[in-house]
């Protein structure tokens, strides 16, 4: 479908393009300013050039902080991508049981971020937490406050828990959009459930699997708010991710460094977006030769 | 190859079905021979793509039997009943090659990859689609996708029967007709069972051998083109063919004459003496009407309304006395100015009785 | 019951446990609570909400955060359904530069924008006005809202358009008469997705605000006093939090069925 061409579509996009610019482009250009100066105090700066940019490319506790964001975003896509269709699948495909479920899917995810956090520490503290007492009473020591795996561990949980009902939502939405002859069609093929996944299914859901991974990567990568309430980043640096880092960094008056280093940090979400968005564009298209 | 069965086939989409309202399909009995090239036909919502799925298996029919070849299929589930099934929309799986589309169903039934290639490649040369064998099935146009579909169903050596559901509605009218004939080339070569559901007479026309007429969950009629036409059984059938459909107008029925509106008609006598008693019609094509200028004995007066010019023929608007009338007139005949006598052939009258033709 | 409906069920159940055990902190006492554990409070109290409820510094939290979300929801469809229509119907110079652009600034940290956002709203005296948190908030979800409103825009056949402007409609009245109830689905999960994104954000809420439009999640931290925490109006506070939420996803439960049956989101 060819769309028209109209220069005056730019009027309809206007408000949209001020009203983020002002958001957006401002706060941005002044981060690019501190990336490049040494704030030694108000009105002292210094032009220190890319200096910012080499101190924190060579950062040891960046590139840790880096490969834990990494290694954590990973397997948030592996599990909440595969367990989000896997849920989506069972789901009723109306009525009213269709309804509830889909109001009780959304109900963590309209939780205020902190708010998750404080859930997960009452839910898994050993003393008064659900799940923290169970696992204890079971005879095996779990504290998230004190063993970095534990604290992974809650964390993670807290981030599937949270977030894998919005890939419920989409991969759902992606189902319903399939039209019954092709269904009925595998059925007079002699198509296996596991044919009809593979061949009708997935490829129907390619689209909204795209923005889920896309969303879900952005945002566990950019992930602050729960496991900074819930385990501050430590015990000792096991959960500082990458946020929390820099949020440390910029509350030590650090801006320099700081803002090289979110500049750094944006960058590299926007690559990865940018290769995860060209994969998933690649995957069943193009023709064998 | 299979002939069909139909055993006092009932089905509603209703848990507890109360009343023959709650039905969609209503106590259907009827065979459809082996080899056949049947063209289901009837308005939206009358019953024709349940009784489709009730072939395919896709439905289990509430009441009744269904058999294929004598064997009972009523409990088998699609892909047991060796039927094939084109749907209105193309059916594809888009990541596939069109290739790997054909060899779906044979693959899925552990067929052997020799024999998968070898009836994949005889496939795609019948219905043309050689050159696009290792293309993605998802780029191609909506005819060839709709050939695809036609082609997962033949691939299959053991195919009973292949069951359109309205499939050429998404095709540009130029292929249409192209991909009609292919049909038909297929009907030949295969000898296959073909149920053919449409809303579209011309295309049921040009299609089939016999057509099935269906309103409102019941079949009335099942006839070659021209029965359907000469004879229809119900009035349904007489005013959904042809077009114009036939004239239908309320009467009594008074010893050989049908008594309208308009006047009086002398009835066939063999009709007249079976005539019984109930609310009549009498029906006649606009083609049988004649127009004259003068009068004539058993016609009735009435004036010319309008004339549509449609090519090689007009149709003409008669109103006499409360009825209204059409006529189709070929090209160089002549047409009355004004007032008119309309003449109904005896022959060509047919009388209606509860809707149903008095035989 | 077939093994389908028992997982879907297994799962909603593990889903709904973590805020099951938060209601069931919130009805009980802080000293309640640290002394036994307790599956069901055997002593359930309303005392946490009470204390909520008759502090005004507590409830004007939850007031200042609705005004704000409703503010960002308002401003995010009524720009980006023009912005959206634009992108679906029109080919323009830059188009899909500006929309890739609209899509990265979800991709910002917003730790990192804290300061610089800051200064910028100081800038224009608009810091702890609900219109900052309205207008910061509009960084992220005006993006979101174009991108899935121009899905669900582009589902729509452009015969429709055509016809009502050889019809002789004007642009605004046939967006706002003809286009607009054609996309109400989409429009209701777009609204959604604003109102949940908005009412979930919190570091840039606080930041920008100090008292007079300090948001309920904000307000949460005060419950660490000299005593040490009190849990149990901490779960309160919690649970009310997730009141509005459960509320707007209640009503417009239809919509979303109706928004994602058409396969957009």
């Amino acid at each position: 479908m060819d769309k028209w061409e109209n220069n005056r579509a730019w009027f309809l996009i206007l408000p949209v393009f001020i009203i983020v610019a002002f958001s957006a482009i401002v706060p941005l250009m002044t981060v690019v300013n501190y990336s490049v100066q040494d704030i030694l105090g108000p009105g002292q700066r210094v032009f220190v050039g890319a200096e910012w940019f080499r101190e924190m490319l060579s950062n040891s506790r960046l590139h840790d902080a880096l490969i834990k964001q990494l290694i954590f975003s990973g397997l948030v896509l592996l599990i909440e991508i595969p367990l989000g269709i896997a849920i989506a699948l069972t789901m009723p495909a109306k009525g009213w049981t269709a309804s509830a479920c889909l109001v009780l899917l959304a109900l963590p995810l309209l939780i205020p971020w902190n708010v998750i956090g404080t859930i997960w520490i009452i839910f898994t503290r050993p003393d008064i937490g659900l799940m923290g007492a169970f696992i204890n009473k079971a005879g095996i020591p779990f504290d998230h406050t004190a063993h970095p795996l534990d604290a992974w561990i809650t964390v993670m949980l807290m981030e599937v828990w949270h977030w894998t009902p919005l890939v419920v939502l989409l991969a759902y939405a992606g189902l319903r959009s399939i039209p019954d002859a092709y269904y009925q069609a595998a059925k007079i093929d002699g198509a296996s459930r596991w044919a009809v996944f593979r061949f009708i299914q997935l490829p129907k859901m390619r689209g909204v699997l795209t923005i889920a991974v896309l969303l879900r990567f952005m945002d566990s990568f950019l992930i602050y708010a729960e496991p900074f309430v819930l385990t501050g980043g430590g015990p000792g640096n096991a959960t500082t991710f990458l946020s929390i880092y820099l949020v440390k960094l910029s509350t030590a008056m650090d801006l320099g460094p700081a803002a090289a280093f979110s500049i750094i940090y944006f960058l590299i979400v926007l690559l990865f977006c940018w290769l995860f968005y060209q994969a998933l564009q690649a995957v069943g298209t193009g023709d064998k030769s | 190859m299979a002939k069909i069965e139909l055993e006092n086939i009932a089905h509603s989409y209703r848990a507890n079905p109360a009343s023959e309202d709650d039905f969609a399909l209503k106590r259907v009995h009827t065979v459809w021979e082996d080899g056949g090239a049947y063209a289901l036909l009837g308005s939206s919502g009358c019953g024709k793509t349940t009784m489709l799925n009730i072939i395919s298996g896709l439905l289990t029919p509430s009441q009744g039997r269904i058999l294929f070849d004598g064997k009972d299929v009523t409990a088998l589930p699609p892909e047991k009943r060796n039927i094939a099934q084109v749907f209105q929309f193309p059916v594809l799986y888009d990541t596939m090659t069109v290739f790997d589309n054909l060899a779906f169903p044979l693959r899925n039934r552990k067929v052997e990859e020799g024999e998968v290639r070898s009836r994949v490649h005889e496939i795609a040369e019948i219905l043309d689609l050689s050159p696009y064998l290792n293309k993605r099935a998802s780029g191609l146009a909506a005819d060839a996708k709709q050939k695809i579909s036609l082609g997962r169903g033949l691939v299959r050596k053991d195919v009973a029967a292949i069951l359109f559901d309205e499939p050429l509605t998404v095709i540009d009218p130029h292929l249409k007709w192209q991909l009609r004939r292919k049909l038909k080339e297929i009907h030949k070569q295969f000898k296959l069972t073909l149920i053919y559901v449409t809303h579209d007479q011309t295309e049921a026309m040009t299609f089939a051998d016999k057509i099935v007429i269906m309103y409102d969950g019941a079949l009335l009629q099942i006839g070659a083109p021209d029965e359907l036409f000469e004879d229809p059984a119900h009035t349904f059938v007489g005013y959904f063919i042809g077009s114009p459909g036939m004239n239908l107008l309320p009467c009594t029925v008074d010893g050989g004459d049908a008594v309208l509106g308009c006047g009086r008609i002398p009835l066939d006598p063999a009709v007249a003496t079976r005539a019984g008693s109930g609310a009549f019609q009498i029906g006649i094509r606009p083609l049988y009407l004649e127009l004259s200028d003068s009068e004539k004995p058993g016609a009735v007066a009435g004036r010319v309304a309008s004339v549509e010019n449609e090519g090689s023929n007009r149709i003409v608007t008669v109103l006499a006395g409360d009825c209204r009338l059409k006529a189709r007139v070929p090209e160089g005949r002549h047409i009355p100015a004004d007032s008119c006598w309309v003449v109904f052939p005896p022959q060509r009258t047919k009388l209606f009785r509860d809707q149903y033709l008095v035989k | 019951m077939s093994k389908r409906h028992f997982i879907l069920i297994f799962y909603l159940v593990l889903l709904l446990l973590p805020i099951y055990w938060m209601l069931n902190m919130s009805l009980r006492t802080n000293a309640d609570i640290m002394r036994t554990f307790e599956l069901f409070p055997s002593s359930m109290t309303l005392e946490n909400y009470a204390k909520i409820f008759a502090d005004p510094s507590w409830y004007s939290g939850y007031i200042n955060t609705m005004i704000y979300v409703s503010i960002n929801t308002v401003i995010s469809l009524v720009t980006a359904l023009p912005a959206a229509y634009a992108f679906s119907r029109f080919r323009f110079i830059g188009d899909k530069h500006v929309f890739f652009w609209l899509l990265t600034n979800r991709m910002a940290p917003p730790a990192v924008f804290l300061l610089p956002f800051f200064q910028l709203y100081s800038t224009f005296n608009l810091i702890d006005t609900h219109i900052a948190v309205a207008l910061a908030h509009c960084l992220f979800n005006v993006p979101l809202a174009v991108w899935i409103l121009e899905g669900f825009m582009s589902g729509v056949p452009r015969e429709i358009d055509e016809t009502a402007f050889i019809d002789g409609y004007s642009f605004p009245r046939f967006f706002l008469a003809v286009f607009i109830p054609l996309i109400r689905a989409g429009i209701g999960v777009t609204a959604f997705f604003c109102f949940m994104f908005s009412w979930v954000e919190l570091l840039l809420a606080r930041t920008l605000t100090t008292t007079v439009a300090k948001p309920i999640a904000a307000t949460m931290t005060r419950t660490v006093s000299a005593s040490g925490l009190d849990w149990g109006l901490l779960a309160a506070a919690g649970i009310l939090t997730i009141v509005p939420g459960a509320l707007v996803i209640w009503f417009v439960r239809n919509h979303l069925a109706k928004g994602f049956a058409l396969g957009r989101v």
